[in-house]
């Protein structure tokens, strides 16, 4: 038996992205086509996120259709999560982020000097890539973001309604006493989802929810979304092209520039964008070409 | 491991059938195998030197606390009667009147003065009487090994050295050790005032030096921006200081606790200054300094602890609307109170035996009061212990080591209530 070093596709794959195609790095205007004639939750407009001198995504404008599903995919490096975290304030934790360009939430620049971004946290729910229960009763993970927010009514209802429609009630309802630590990958991951739910959010931002979770969870995850989209306006990154495909309304396909530089590339309704691009890198990121 | 072990025995005795080589491997699993076991090997040796000396140690304390003593008595108390009635099955209307007539009427007066003896218990009556009217004396002690293990030679010296004295074996942790204040007399010496001095002074080191290293360490690690240079300077200093001798922070403590701040430590500001006059020489300024000693320690071992919260869970909490001290108070300090409580377990033991520092901010060698309050003056068992195995006499050694094993049950009773804390908080969490 002989030992391969590398195997043989990949050598194959790397000749096919040296290949110069359309790699200019630019966003052709053509290519965004946002959703027309329905409310808006979220847009950016020209939006950039430098890490202290790195420039991490440029020059993104998107449009978040209320409720509706929407999905960030690219490759790595791409910015997508750099994305995702503009819409929550999130990358403000990062002491060297440095974010320009406007990201409004209901036509208000959540940016803005005046703005407190725990506020815009409030409304604008996140869920982790890795399930990230509080160490605490699975009552009080659920409870707790809607106690410290000054949440008025009878608890037990919210906790009940929250892991209700996080579709995890009928397996805890049982145990809410018991640690959060103590559920499944899966079912952990649906207590963050109802965990966000029972703070009211307007909006819930995924951040690969399902990348360590096996397919079955995968897929009541994906289904719990499409309930979800009703009441909540959903904007999911994923890794994963076949769950964008499946699951969501719109999509908007990032790539990544010679400088290591992210910037969106395409832009518009999930079933045209996967059947009919405008852009050609669009195609050949979907036909598994590249990435 | 005991399975590993056995397991590992028996692939000695009979190799295990060989699944076949793989070319370009070369596993060799015997020689990889005899490696670890080596390690294993050299880690139960450092482990094996560990308890070794540890156990060294406890036996030269117990040498000395414990062993045979040559007990001289100035009178026999099979002579000591009262009425016809031995000294032993007297009760206390019996003793009472033993003392009554067997001593000075101004001793009896002197007394009834302390406490009246017809109101004085049983217990304390026979001890009374058997200090004045027997007056054992120790004047030999022999080592607890000799006692156990050389037994004859112990008969025949004492026979031979001091034919007129019974041999006794004795213990000198005792109840009464525990519970009386110092005394000239060594035999009749105690480290109640000792004890509560080390009580008092580690009570003020806790209550300092918790909240102080716990604040700094959540600033240092939450809020501080770790790319400023004064932050970084600060940090560094604080691991230097750990590392600086002891006897520095008491040269530190005399000159800013004990004479700067004088009317601070010595409570002349808040109208409390003892009677007594101890300058600033007080339970609280030993307490300060040895806060100060173990602040950077705490504050090291605070931000590991802060440091091992997961990042996930600072996120969700704020993705969740919370603010920054919502998300400090209820997720990262509850996660890191384990390991805070652990090192600060660490940091109080080092202090509690801590010598040097409070010996130069000037504990008394000598105190009999029991301290009142943060400002009384103090000895401290340390101290204590210091002092006395300096003399020259046999029988202060012996009641040193007795301190040393009372500061040995001081320093677990107060460990064992702490992780017994932990342990219960971190099976609530």
């Amino acid at each position: 038996m002989t030992v391969q070093t590398r195997p043989p596709r990949l050598q194959s794959a790397e000749g096919e992205v040296q290949q110069p195609r359309v790699f200019d790095s630019t966003t052709n205007p053509e290519a965004l086509r946002a959703p027309q004639g329905m409310p808006m939750a979220m847009a950016t407009r020209d939006l950039a996120v430098h890490y202290a001198a790195f420039l991490a995504v440029r020059g993104v404008d998107l449009a978040v259709a209320r409720n509706k599903i929407t999905a960030l995919i690219g490759p790595s490096g791409c910015g997508k999560s750099t994305v995702l975290r503009c819409f929550n304030r999130m990358n403000d934790l990062i002491p060297t982020a440095q974010v320009s360009g406007k990201v409004e939430l209901d036509g208000v620049d959540i940016y803005a000097p005046d703005i407190d971004p725990v506020e815009v946290r409030r409304k604008v729910g996140m869920v982790f890539q890795k399930p990230n229960p509080f160490p605490k009763t699975i009552y009080e993970n659920v409870a707790w973001g809607a106690r410290i927010n000054g949440y008025r009514g009878r608890m037990d209802d919210l906790v009940e309604d929250a892991l209700q429609r996080a579709a995890l009630w009928d397996e805890v309802k049982d145990k809410l006493q018991a640690s959060g630590l103590s559920l499944s990958g899966g079912q952990q991951q649906r207590l963050c989802i109802a965990r966000a739910i029972a703070v009211r959010p307007e909006i819930i931002l995924m951040d690969e929810p399902c990348s360590a979770l096996d397919p079955i969870a995968t897929l009541r995850i994906e289904e719990l979304m499409q309930t979800l989209k009703s009441d909540y306006t959903i904007v999911i990154v994923t890794h994963n092209m076949q769950q964008a495909a499946r699951a969501s309304d719109y999509t908007a396909f990032f790539s990544v520039g010679s400088q290591r530089d992210g910037y969106l590339v395409e832009f518009g309704p999930t079933a045209e964008l996967f059947t009919n691009p405008v852009d050609p890198r669009t195609e050949d990121y979907i036909t598994g070409r590249f990435g | 491991m005991i399975d590993a072990r056995s397991s590992a025995g028996r692939n000695d005795v009979q190799p295990p059938p060989s699944l076949g080589a793989t070319e370009g491997f070369e596993p060799r699993v015997d020689a990889r195998r005899r490696r670890a076991d080596l390690w294993r090997q050299g880690f139960r040796a450092s482990t094996l030197v560990a308890i070794l000396v540890l156990a060294a140690l406890l036996l030269n304390v117990a040498n000395s606390a414990f062993g045979y003593t040559a007990v001289q008595v100035k009178r026999d108390p099979a002579t000591v009667l009262y009425h016809g009635v031995a000294l032993d099955q007297l009760d206390a209307a019996g003793l009472v009147g033993l003392l009554e007539s067997e001593l000075k009427p101004g001793v009896v007066r002197r007394l009834n003065g302390e406490a009246p003896l017809v109101s004085r218990s049983v217990r304390d009556l026979h001890a009374l009487a058997t200090e004045r009217i027997v007056q054992p004396k120790v004047v030999r002690t022999w080592s607890l090994l000799d006692s156990v293990f050389r037994r004859g030679a112990v008969r025949r010296a004492h026979a031979a050295e001091f034919p007129n004295t019974a041999l006794v074996f004795r213990s000198w942790l005792t109840a009464d050790f525990l519970l009386s204040p110092q005394d000239p007399d060594p035999e009749k010496s105690g480290v109640s005032t000792a004890i509560k001095g080390s009580l008092w002074m580690i009570l003020i080191t806790i209550l300092f030096a918790f909240p102080v290293g716990v604040g700094a360490a959540i600033y240092l690690e939450e809020y501080a921006d770790k790319r400023s240079r004064i932050n970084q300077l600060i940090q560094t200093n604080i691991n230097n200081l750990a590392g600086v001798p002891s006897i520095i922070y008491g040269m530190l403590g005399l000159a800013i606790l004990v004479r700067f701040l004088q009317p601070f430590t010595s409570g002349a500001i808040f109208g409390m200054a003892g009677g007594d006059s101890p300058n600033g020489r007080t339970i609280l300024s030993g307490g300060l300094t040895l806060g100060l000693l173990i602040l950077p320690v705490l504050i090291i071992n605070g931000q590991e602890a802060i440091r091992a919260v997961p990042q996930s869970l600072r996120q969700a909490s704020f993705g969740l609307g919370g603010t920054k001290w919502q998300t400090i108070w209820h997720h990262v300090l509850p996660g890191a109170l384990p390991g805070i409580l652990t090192g600060a377990i660490l940091a109080v033991s080092r202090a509690i035996g801590e010598t040097a520092p409070i010996l130069v901010i000037g504990a008394s060698t000598y105190v009999a009061l029991d301290p009142s309050g943060p400002f009384s003056k103090f000895t401290a068992l340390p101290i204590q212990i210091y002092q006395w195995t300096s003399r020259p006499s046999d029988v202060f050694r012996n009641i040193a080591a007795a301190a040393i094993l009372a500061l040995l049950i001081l320093l677990l009773t107060l460990n064992a209530s702490a992780i017994f804390l932990r342990n219960r908080y971190r099976a609530k969490g």
